[in-house]
């Protein structure tokens, strides 16, 4: 599923409930519903918002051309000496923007973990996944996807593997971690 | 950092409102403000007259009025005087609350208004969880990782069990303490109780919480009147309950850049400056409204607010510590878990029970034993990216 059909995916459930209130419009003359539970009357806002933002990358950009490569990168502050994980370029501590990008490191420990079980719509074409916080040997912690089928067997301490790769079903380049065997 | 408190006026909350929380499809967000707005002035038996500066605490994004705080106050009879318009995330209520009480301390304002309004139910359960889930740190986090607000103290929870062997059934008795006290609270959005097995056999959200471990998404309103000490005299207010100490810290939002993950640092800096403002200590707290989106926060909040130490939050309830009566009797109204979480207006519900419980006013087995008259509010916005806590006093 690319980021074409996911969109039709949830289109097409948006265009089911247009129907219902495209019918109840033509019968009424009012896109007006009763609630499901209590019978007050909601009215349908039939002027969607679509939000879709630009973000500027700014000073990570860097970053992704790492992550293209298969590294996963932090910034050093050449002044001061201060790892920033999200990396950013400006150094608020010595107010110097001066830095270098370091690899986090290939392993590292898990520090805390959760499953999401009940997702926002935009992930919720995924089944369950765990998210982990994973202390990284440069001493950034990293919060991403940890790759495990039984997550009732994961330990504060354990050591994980860093994984640079596309994620499917988007399909784009991201990382996550997998428990070694 | 020299302190400037004292240079202030004193500030007294003089009446207090609050609509009925819950899924309020019966009415519009002007007309949910207006419960709590209406019920505040009758209770300080003041008019719209009266307020010299109104503070419309509102979160917005889940509501289709994309900048309410006009509207509200409109529909009010507030036109022409405000809104001043404040968000904190889930801590607007007491950053509204804070807003109004500068105006008065520094004397811009002899009488002014706080109301936070929320209606989170004009958008689906799968979009507010993407509202709060975007909120903080958006690319690193949400886009990349799917993070949502129940997720976020589920990291918290985890690493609180794994180190202090704080478990499901301590955070399950959170849920049933608060549901017991919702119950009996007419404005609360659950007006059943719960049992621990009920809680540990609802359905899992985010692991370890549970349904019954989360607040609901809720519509709701309170709101506060706040006056200098002159006019507290002039108006000859019976009962004014004194804002003794107020304290506001924040954290950074990168989940990822914090330095533990079993408590909130902005809690912990938020309430010391708050004991400092009131001279007083956390043992003197008698009765407290605490921010428990999640049991879990319920758990961490006794510990960073000094109630007991780190790591003993899940005996302290056990204990039924925080039980009504107990060393500190926490969140009677119900709290997030059972009264509901209507971000903007949580902080100023805080405030009105708080209000209600130093002037002795609970109804049906909710009103907590006090000997010393000190209360506490402690309001957090997302993961504590920030917090505020209000030290109260009759
Ligand atoms: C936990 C959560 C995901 C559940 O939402 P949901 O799955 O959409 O649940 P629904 O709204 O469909 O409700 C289904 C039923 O569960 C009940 N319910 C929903 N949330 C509940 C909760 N937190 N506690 C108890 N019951 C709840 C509803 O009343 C409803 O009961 P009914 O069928 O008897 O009427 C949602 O409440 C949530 O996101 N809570 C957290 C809100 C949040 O993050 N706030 C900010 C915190 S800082
Ligand atoms: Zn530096």
């Amino acid at each position: 599923m690319a980021l074409t059909s996911l969109k039709e995916k949830i289109d097409e459930a948006v265009k089911q409930q247009l129907r219902l209130v495209d019918a109840v419009v033509g019968s009424t003359g009012f896109p007006i519903v009763p609630d499901q539970k209590t019978g007050d009357p909601q009215w349908i806002d039939v002027r969607e918002l679509p939000l879709r933002y630009m973000l500027s990358l700014g000073g990570a950009r860097k970053f992704f051309e790492g992550l293209a490569g298969g590294k996963l990168q932090a910034t050093r502050c050449r002044a001061c000496g201060t790892v920033y994980f999200p990396p950013q370029v400006d150094c608020p501590r010595c107010r110097v923007s001066d830095v270098e990008w370091v690899d986090v490191g290939e392993e590292g420990e898990l520090v805390t973990w959760t499953v999401i079980n009940v997702k926002p719509l935009t992930f919720s074409h995924h089944g369950d996944y765990v998210v982990g916080i994973v202390r990284m040997p440069i001493g950034v912690n990293v919060l991403a996807w940890i790759s495990v089928g039984d997550p009732s067997g994961l330990r504060p301490g354990q050591r994980v593997r860093l994984v640079v790769g596309r994620r499917e079903p988007e399909g784009y380049v991201t990382y996550w971690f997998e428990v070694p065997h | 950092m020299m302190d400037r408190a004292e240079t202030m006026r004193r500030v007294a909350v003089i009446g207090v409102g609050h609509s009925t929380f819950g899924v309020r499809g019966d009415v519009t967000l002007q007309e949910l403000a207006w419960e709590a707005i209406a019920e505040a002035l009758k209770d300080a038996g003041l008019t719209q007259k009266d307020i010299e500066v109104s503070v419309v605490g509102v979160v917005g994004t889940r509501e289709y009025e994309l900048m309410p705080a006009v509207p509200v106050n409109d529909y009010a009879g507030l036109t022409h005087v405000g809104p001043i318009r404040v968000e904190a995330a889930c801590a607007t209520g007491l950053a509204a609350l804070t807003t109004a009480h500068n105006y008065v301390a520094s004397g811009m304002a002899d009488i002014a208004l706080a109301v936070g309004v929320e209606k989170m139910t004009e958008v689906d359960t799968a979009t507010s969880l993407a509202v709060g889930g975007r909120a903080g740190n958006y690319l690193w986090e949400f886009h990349f990782v799917g993070t949502t607000m129940p997720a976020q103290y589920a990291l918290y929870a985890s690493a609180h069990m794994a180190r202090f062997g704080t478990t499901e059934e301590h955070m399950a008795l959170v849920a049933v303490k608060n549901h017991r006290h919702a119950a009996r609270n007419p404005k609360a959005h659950f007006q059943y109780e719960v049992t621990v097995e009920e809680v540990l056999g609802s359905r899992p959200v985010a692991w370890p919480i549970k349904l019954l471990d989360s607040s609901p998404i809720s519509d709701g309103a309170a709101a506060a009147v706040l006056a200098s000490e002159d006019a507290v005299r002039r108006l000859g207010v019976d009962v004014p309950v004194w804002v003794s100490g107020i304290g506001y810290s924040s954290e950074t939002p990168n989940m990822v850049r914090r330095p533990h993950y079993v408590g909130l640092e902005a809690t912990v800096r938020a309430a010391a400056m708050a004991y400092k403002r009131a001279g007083i200590s956390p043992t003197d707290v008698e009765v407290a409204e605490v921010h428990d989106a999640f049991t879990i926060a319920e758990i961490m909040a006794y510990e960073d607010l000094g109630f007991v130490e780190k790591g003993m939050g899940g005996k302290f309830v056990a204990e039924g510590q925080s039980d009504l009566g107990g060393k500190v009797s926490v969140n009677v109204s119900g709290g997030l878990k059972g009264k509901g979480h209507p971000l903007a207006a949580t902080g100023l519900s805080m405030v009105y029970e708080i209000v209600k419980q130093l002037r002795e006013e609970r109804e049906r087995g909710r009103q907590a034993p006090l000997k010393r008259y000190v209360g506490l509010a402690h309001n957090v916005a997302g993961i504590g990216h920030q917090a505020y806590v209000v030290v109260l006093r009759r």
